[in-house]
């Protein structure tokens, strides 16, 4: 079994060997299939585990059902068409807040990040609504804005907002200033050289602010329609647990888990369409 | 396509602020630098790093205005950069997310006067000229530092400027790949007839490339002498120049007079430690 020190040492053919002989070097511990192989054991081993410590008794079956039950709940849930209403609730609502935190966050970002007087007196005010958790600011929303679903998108938003224009600034403001005196050798007007190069530099590590606030709509939104929702996976948790369906909970818990994996590899797919330009 | 450069008297100060006292003052970068490049010429700088060569390329470029004394291109005073000249900087500056086609056409884009597709046939037929036609599809990382400053070249020419400006454009590559890029360089400078000021640290790169070799010297940058190279470069492309004993004579020259600055130059102050012994 290699270890890291072992895998990454391993003796090949350097960068500049690879271009000459116009071919990859294949680390000999790393083969796809096995790869694939581990990940999927991984995964069975997780799904025994949830099976066979409830029946075996180590921990009440009540309160942490077997897996099988779990997804028989589930089934019964996607079959009524609940499942849908309450995940298609969520959906929307992270969908819109997450939306429109991007729309807004980027040219702010690019807006602090481009004029330097801005920047210096934005960033400490800036600083401490970033330090601000979200969730407590949910019953103030939930004052300004009342219990429905504008608090709840809003917040949704707030959570959204600083990754992404945090990570605008930084893309914007490390631009390599070798490109930009290129450009200004060009004649490029600044409108066209932000166009051109500056926004195209950025969008790597705008992606990266992009990608923790998907993370961060979904555990918001979760918590947020805990208190004062009538759809939604987290109203779901909510409910079935005050009305002891516990399997159903644990069907509603594992159906966020998924919807956060959707959002964050199809986040990842979208970066990479994006990014194809840069070395693997 | 070349034009005429003009240096008179130049000096340029910029504000410092010292590391040891932590005052601010002004510091020479270059000080009454006078140099005139004629027309469709190849001229070296050569100098100990620090001495402002790379000041001189940013005056003529328009990156900077002088403090004092007057920069001309083709006898117009220089107010800013223009498509007129171009530069090549050491550190590769192609746009990595665009193709090296992409990259011509995006020089192309910004100068403007040419259609979508004369920029694309433009950008093939530079590509062509260095050499690079099948890598067109390729982006920056995938191609090595020779290609790279290669695409750079056809992209500083592609806008026919007069001036091509070149800050150390080889500094950063192989001995091999160095020497095969001035002898590529050479031969584009022939054909396009391009003025070319190129900036080295190099003395044997500077007597290979230049027609005249210009020496400057440091604190404050100025520059000191103008060495005319006469080689015979007409001779067949077997024979290695660098080898003939006129080279080693220019470039010994050059060497000599750079190191009599040197000499020249205020010795760091040396501190007496006490022996504690």
């Amino acid at each position: 079994m290699p270890s890291l020190l072992e895998e990454r040492t391993e003796p090949g053919l350097n960068p500049r060997q690879q271009a000459s002989a116009r071919a990859t070097h294949v680390p000999s511990y790393v083969t796809r299939l096995g790869r694939v192989g581990r990940g999927v054991l991984g995964v069975v081993i997780l799904a025994l585990v949830w099976e066979f410590v409830p029946r075996l008794g180590l921990v009440n079956p009540y309160f942490l059902p077997p897996l099988h039950t779990v997804l028989d709940a589930w089934w019964d849930l996607a079959k009524s068409g609940e499942l849908e209403r309450n995940l298609r609730a969520s959906a929307v609502r992270s969908g819109i807040g997450f939306g429109i935190a991007i729309a807004t966050a980027i040219p702010t970002g690019v807006v602090i990040a481009w004029y330097r007087p801005v920047r210096e007196v934005l960033t400490p005010p800036l600083e401490v609504f970033r330090n601000t958790a979200a969730l407590a600011l949910l019953p103030v929303f939930t004052l300004i804005l009342g219990i429905g679903e504008n608090s709840k998108i809003a917040i949704i938003i707030y959570a959204c907002f600083f990754p992404i224009l945090l990570s605008t600034i930084t893309g914007v403001t490390t631009v390599d200033p070798q490109l930009l005196r290129s450009a200004k050798v060009l004649g490029l007007s600044p409108a066209a050289t932000f166009r051109k190069v500056v926004f195209p530099a950025a969008v790597p590590t705008i992606f990266t602010g992009i990608r923790i606030s998907g993370a961060a709509a979904i555990l918001v939104l979760i918590a947020a329609e805990l208190v004062g929702a009538t759809a939604g996976l987290g109203f779901l948790i909510n409910y079935t647990e005050q009305n002891f369906l516990i399997p159903q909970m644990y069907a509603a818990i594992l159906t966020t888990t998924l919807l956060g994996l959707a959002v964050s590899y199809g986040l990842v797919l979208l970066e990479r369409r994006f990014s194809r330009w840069r070395p693997a | 396509m070349s034009a005429q450069i003009d240096l008179h008297d130049v000096g340029q100060v910029f504000q410092v602020r010292g590391d040891d006292d932590n005052r601010k003052r002004d510091f020479v970068a270059l000080d009454h630098a006078n140099l005139t490049v004629r027309a469709g010429e190849f001229v070296t700088l050569v100098g100990p790093s620090g001495c402002g060569k790379s000041t001189v390329l940013d005056l003529i470029a328009g990156l900077t205005t002088p403090t004092s004394g007057t920069v001309s291109v083709d006898g117009r005073p220089v107010t800013g950069p223009g498509p007129d000249r171009s530069i090549v900087f050491q550190q590769y500056t192609l746009l990595p997310w665009r193709t090296a086609q992409a990259n011509i056409e995006f020089a192309l884009e910004a100068v403007g006067g040419w259609s979508k597709a004369e920029r694309v046939e433009r950008a093939r037929e530079y590509l062509e000229l260095v050499g690079l036609t099948e890598f067109a599809n390729r982006y920056p990382h995938e191609l090595s530092g020779g290609m790279k400053q290669r695409v750079a070249i056809a992209r500083s020419l592609s806008y026919e400027p007069g001036v091509l400006l070149m800050d150390e454009p080889f500094g950063a590559l192989d001995a091999q790949t160095r020497e095969r890029l001035q002898e590529e360089l050479i031969d584009i400078w022939r054909r396009t007839g391009t003025t070319v000021v190129f900036i080295t640290h190099d003395i044997e790169e500077a007597v290979f490339l230049g027609e005249r070799v210009a020496v400057m010297s440091s604190r404050p940058g100025t520059i000191r002498t103008v060495v005319d190279v006469r080689l015979d470069r007409s001779g067949d492309a077997e024979e290695d120049i660098r080898g003939t004993r006129d080279f080693a004579a220019y470039r010994h020259e050059i060497w000599t007079l750079l190191r009599e600055q040197q000499q020249s130059a205020p010795r760091p102050v040396k501190v007496e430690v006490a022996s504690v012994a």
